[in-house]
């Protein structure tokens, strides 16, 4: 068998786990001090990785020509989508990191760990794996390689309880979901007779016995799990919490690119078949996603939990587009994606920048208020970021909300769009809560420490495309979206 | 003029003025604010001039494809055109209202007002169905910060309250354009105003949009925003909600809700009549037992409001024309209510009536803008809002008579209590000192009530310059409603129509067509 070609269809993983495992060489002779330049280094091998991406983007690849490794793993637009985003997500949290942990916000440490890098790269390299599998294993594999990474990420502040707290919650959580989806994997092979994505398709074709839809239910509430939809999303306040926030704004953007375009790909192309099976589950998990995220977040003082909330939230009106079951549908829940990165990314960056004079980390309402007086270009961006969530026109967000709810509406989904639209209010509340905070009320005057250049070139970038500029990026956008979606359908 | 996109100039220019505020100094900033505000009104002018009335539907039309979705497409027709001019006429009195009131973040402030004024004009513009629900929806976020940032003591309440009300209102309506826009395969507000659409969806698209414009207008009882955004907004804010925006409800019924869906209108103008006739009778009590006295104007607010909506739903030309022009003199008349109201709270920083008494003594001039707009409000004939309220009846009366009996009474609970308030506040003894010594009004003050003043009284003498340029539009949409025009309990039997409009003179005789057919009625 000629390994060529498959090798040349997972070069930029190659390059990334090059890359990650020289880092791990520097950082066991480097040590600590080194940090700062691995992480440099990293985001290029990130960015070189992307750089491989390009062609494929921009003419659209699908078909036989992007199976690897005998059909392993799928290389196609949809994958090469996800996979821009999440290195694009991934080259953000190693931005942000080494300010803040050399910092007093890291708590007594006080020091970039090594291997924070390494880990980056090595979810990385377990998330590209996720969304280009093709088979169950390959699709387990990547998403331990990315979850057991993303275990230490959370834990990575040793000496603080909270970070700690934090990995240990995610871990047993994590290891409990790995399970159910590998309940529903071993259901599924056992009513098919195959792991391969087409080998399990064409055994859920026609009829389907009660044990391959246990299969089916178990394989989606475990990637539920992964995407934090409600009723799978307990630990995620948990863990936005207590985890350093360079890794809270990872967590909320690149892992959750990864599992929802995985939980696309597996409802369509394996569980495609039978849509009747799923299309209900996902429209009450996207329903119960878009409310209960709203709700919760409405008592919050803590401004991770509430991202964390509304990251739920979001996930809801993501899952919307998965719910309408077309090509349309994926193609607006891809375009919410990457709109839904740069606002939590740009939020989360806003967060990291909320400091006292000695470097600590505010992130309680209590501390932002009147953040507008103090700190007014902080405080604009962060009023821009909310709308935008709440999906205010003109703000990109408003544009990633509509081409969701057009797909669901013109995929005949009325009454359901209506009710999910009617619930958006109810986030919205808590948004205008955070302009409520920053603008009207008397200053506290604690944020007034320095932030540093990185910080501002990734929240004004940020800031810039969701800004009504960003709808110059629609066309390119709803392109690709629409070529990664289409690869996606291409096997149905 | 050929060739210059004078609606994109007239959001640009307060564009770039909200810009530049956001960076400049406090006096800077007025001064930018004023400037552009002045010569957007100035564009406006010249957009009014080079209307042709009787010319096409749609003038100034400018068309883009811009984003996936959307096409930036706008254009006027007499309608748009004189809800524009009401805003950029409003827009520089604003400004002057807030010269010295506001003191803490004047720049912010002011750009929020420019941005303000962007957004309304792309409002009343947009012919592309997203287009005008992004502007629509875009206020929120100025008008959030206006009343959060620079209103009164309960100012969070009230942005809250005003904020969510509406975001829910029009978050239904964007359902139901997605629907129409997959029925009708077009975006285009015009081709929309002339398409079809199945009778049973025409049901649920008209309930969605009502959801919206019924929060903005706002009828009875979702009108509770209302007086609690009005009161804590800054004076400015008030003159522009109450201004503008509420119009925005009122236009959101004439351009969409009657033309697009006019069997739905028809059968649920039962509903508006009883929400409309509720709102007159009591939200008018309401008004005449307030101590506040912007409560008091925010309530006859929702009472004049309720007769824009029964005028429109009168499905005739002298409802719909009334309603237009209730809209425009309740713009400029509670607008110049609000900044009376202004003028003396910023002497006194109190709206509460009782703390005020005799200022016809000491305040002359203002008392004297203050009885002109009290009669307007009321609806005197020779001012702006009889014209409005005659129209509007005589419309809903040929449609019927119970419902023009029950909001005549809006016109007399409104004098009851405008000439109360009047009474209370500028006649009577002095009986507060401190009221006693306020001084009367300056020059600025002059400035922004004059010309108020003027149009109020041109409205209601001639009201002719403002009813030519939609007369052909209302035509249109009477043409457009005749057929599904629910049957009049009036029985009226018309008598010989006479020869020439009211209005002509000998020599217009042959030209005047519009003008003939409008006294047919």
């Amino acid at each position: 068998m000629d390994f060529a070609p498959s090798f040349a269809l997972v070069a930029p993983e190659l390059l990334l786990i090059g890359a990650g495992l020289a880092l791990l060489l520097v950082a066991a002779w480097g040590g600590d001090k080194v940090a700062r330049p691995m992480a440099i280094a990293a985001a290029a091998a990130l960015f070189g990785a992307g750089f491989m991406l390009v062609p494929g983007l921009h003419f659209g690849t699908d078909g036989p020509a992007t199976l690897a490794f005998g059909g392993l793993l799928k290389v196609d637009s949809f994958a090469l989508f996800a996979k821009a985003l999440i290195y694009l997500a991934a080259i953000g949290a190693l931005m942000v990191a080494p300010a803040f942990f050399t910092s007093a916000a890291a708590g007594t440490e006080r020091v970039m760990r090594a291997e924070y890098p390494v880990l980056v790269l090595f979810a990385t390299v377990g998330m590209s794996i996720m969304v280009s599998a093709n088979d169950f294993m390959s699709l387990y594999l990547g998403l331990e390689l990315n979850s057991l990474s993303a275990y230490v990420l959370a834990a990575i502040l040793r000496r603080d309880a909270r970070s700690g707290e934090a990995g240990l919650k995610y871990f047993v959580l994590g290891a409990l979901a790995s399970g159910i989806l590998l309940y529903g994997m071993s259901l599924l092979y056992g009513f098919t007779g195959g792991t391969a994505f087409t080998a399990v398709r064409a055994g859920l074709t026609g009829e389907m016995g009660t044990g391959a839809l246990f299969g089916v239910i178990f394989v989606l509430a475990g990637l539920a799990f992964k995407i934090s939809a409600v009723p799978f999303h307990m630990w995620t306040p948990d863990v936005y919490e207590g985890a350093p926030t360079p890794v809270t704004a990872f967590f909320a953007t690149a892992p959750k690119v990864a599992a929802v375009a995985l939980t696309a790909r597996v409802a369509f192309e394996v569980f495609g078949a039978q849509v009747a099976a799923w299309q209900q589950i996902v429209m009450f998990t996207a329903l119960a996603s878009i409310i209960f995220g709203a709700l919760g977040a409405i008592g919050q003082e803590n401004l991770k939990r509430l991202l964390a909330y509304s990251s739920i939230n979001n996930i809801g009106f993501i899952l919307l587009g998965l719910a309408v079951a077309n090509q349309t549908g994926a193609a607006a829940m891809l375009v919410y994606l990457f709109i839904y990165v740069a606002m939590s990314l740009g939020s989360f960056v806003a967060l990291l920048m909320l400091r006292g004079e000695d470097g600590a980390l505010y992130e309680t309402f209590a501390d932002i208020r009147g953040l507008s007086v103090t700190r007014p270009a902080i405080a604009w961006a962060l009023l821009l970021f909310m709308f935008s969530l709440a999906g205010i026109p003109p703000l990109l967000g408003f544009y990633s909300k509509f081409v969701v709810f057009q797909a669901t509406v013109e995929a005949g989904l009325i009454a359901f769009g209506a009710i999910a639209i009617a619930a958006s209010v109810i986030g919205a509340f808590y948004y205008i809560k955070f302009v409520k905070v920053m603008f009207f009320d008397e200053p506290a005057g604690v944020v007034t420490g320095k932030s540093e250049t990185g910080h501002w070139a990734l929240l004004g970038l940020t800031a810039l495309i969701i800004s009504p500029i960003g709808y110059l990026l629609t066309p390119s956008l709803t392109d690709l979206a629409d070529k990664a979606a289409a690869s996606l359908f291409l096997a149905v | 003029m050929e060739g210059l996109p004078i609606l994109t100039v007239m959001m640009l220019v307060p564009l770039a003025g909200a810009l530049a505020c956001l960076f400049a100094g406090a006096n800077a900033a007025r001064w930018i604010a004023l400037g552009a505000t002045l010569v957007t009104f100035g564009f406006g002018i010249v957009l009014w001039s080079n209307y042709q009335i009787g010319g096409p539907q749609w003038q100034f039309t400018e068309k883009a494809d811009l984003f996936a979705g959307f096409s930036y497409a706008l254009g006027i027709d007499g309608i748009a055109l004189l809800l524009i001019m009401l805003s950029v006429f409003l827009m520089p009195i604003c400004i002057l209202a807030s010269w010295d009131a506001i003191q803490k973040r004047v720049g912010e402030y002011m750009a929020a007002f420019l941005f303000m004024e962007v957004l309304m004009i792309g409002t009343f513009a947009a012919q592309d169905l997203f287009l005008f629900y992004v502007f629509f929806e875009a206020g929120l976020i100025p008008m959030y910060l206006i009343i959060g940032v620079w209103g009164g003591d309960n100012r969070i309440y009230a942005s809250y309250k005003f904020f969510l009300y509406t975001l829910l209102g029009s978050v239904l309506m964007l359902i139901a354009m997605f629907w129409m826009v997959a029925e009708a395969g077009t975006s285009d507000i015009p081709t929309l105003m002339q398409y079809n659409f199945p009778a049973e969806a025409q049901t649920w698209l008209w309930l969605a949009f009502f959801a919206s414009f019924a929060v903005k207008v706002p009828m009875w009882p979702l009108h509770t925003w209302l007086p609690d955004a009005h009161v804590q907004a800054p004076t400015a804010g008030s003159v522009i909600l109450a201004g503008v925006l509420l119009k925005l409800g009122g236009y959101g019924f004439i351009r969409f809700s009657l033309p697009m869906f006019p069997d739905a209108s028809a059968d649920f103008a039962w509903l508006v009549f009883i929400l409309s006739m509720i709102a007159v009778v009591y939200t008018s009590l309401v008004a005449l037992v307030q101590a506040d006295m912007k409560k008091l104007i925010a309530y006859s607010s929702v009472a004049h409001m309720a007769i824009v909506t029964v005028g429109l739903f009168a499905f005739n030309v002298q409802g719909l024309e009334g309603a237009m022009i209730i809209m425009l003199s309740h713009g400029l008349v509670s607008g110049a209510l609000f900044l009376c109201v202004g003028v003396i709270y910023d002497r006194l920083h109190t709206r509460e009536i009782a703390r005020y008494g005799g200022l016809a003594i000491n305040m002359p001039y203002y008392a004297l803008f203050f009885l002109l707009f009290t009669m307007a409000s009321i609806g005197l004939p020779g001012t702006s809002g009889f014209v409005g309220e005659f129209l509007s009846l005589a419309g809903i009366y040929q449609t019927s008579s119970l419902v023009a009996l029950v909001s005549t009474t809006g016109i007399i609970l409104g004098a009851a209590y405008m000439l109360y308030l009047y009474r209370r506040v500028a006649f009577g003894g002095q009986t507060n000192e401190d009221a006693a010594a306020m001084g009367d009004i300056t020059a600025r003050e002059w400035v922004m009530m004059a010309p108020i003043a003027a149009v109020v009284l041109w409205m209601g003498v001639y009201p002719e310059s403002f009813l030519a340029p939609m007369r052909a539009d209302i035509a249109v949409l009477d043409a457009r409603l005749a057929a599904a025009a629910p049957a009049s309990d009036a029985q009226l039997a018309p008598g010989t129509p006479r020869a020439e409009a009211a209005n002509a003179l000998p020599q217009h005789e042959n030209t005047d067509h519009a003008g003939a057919k409008e006294g047919a009625h």
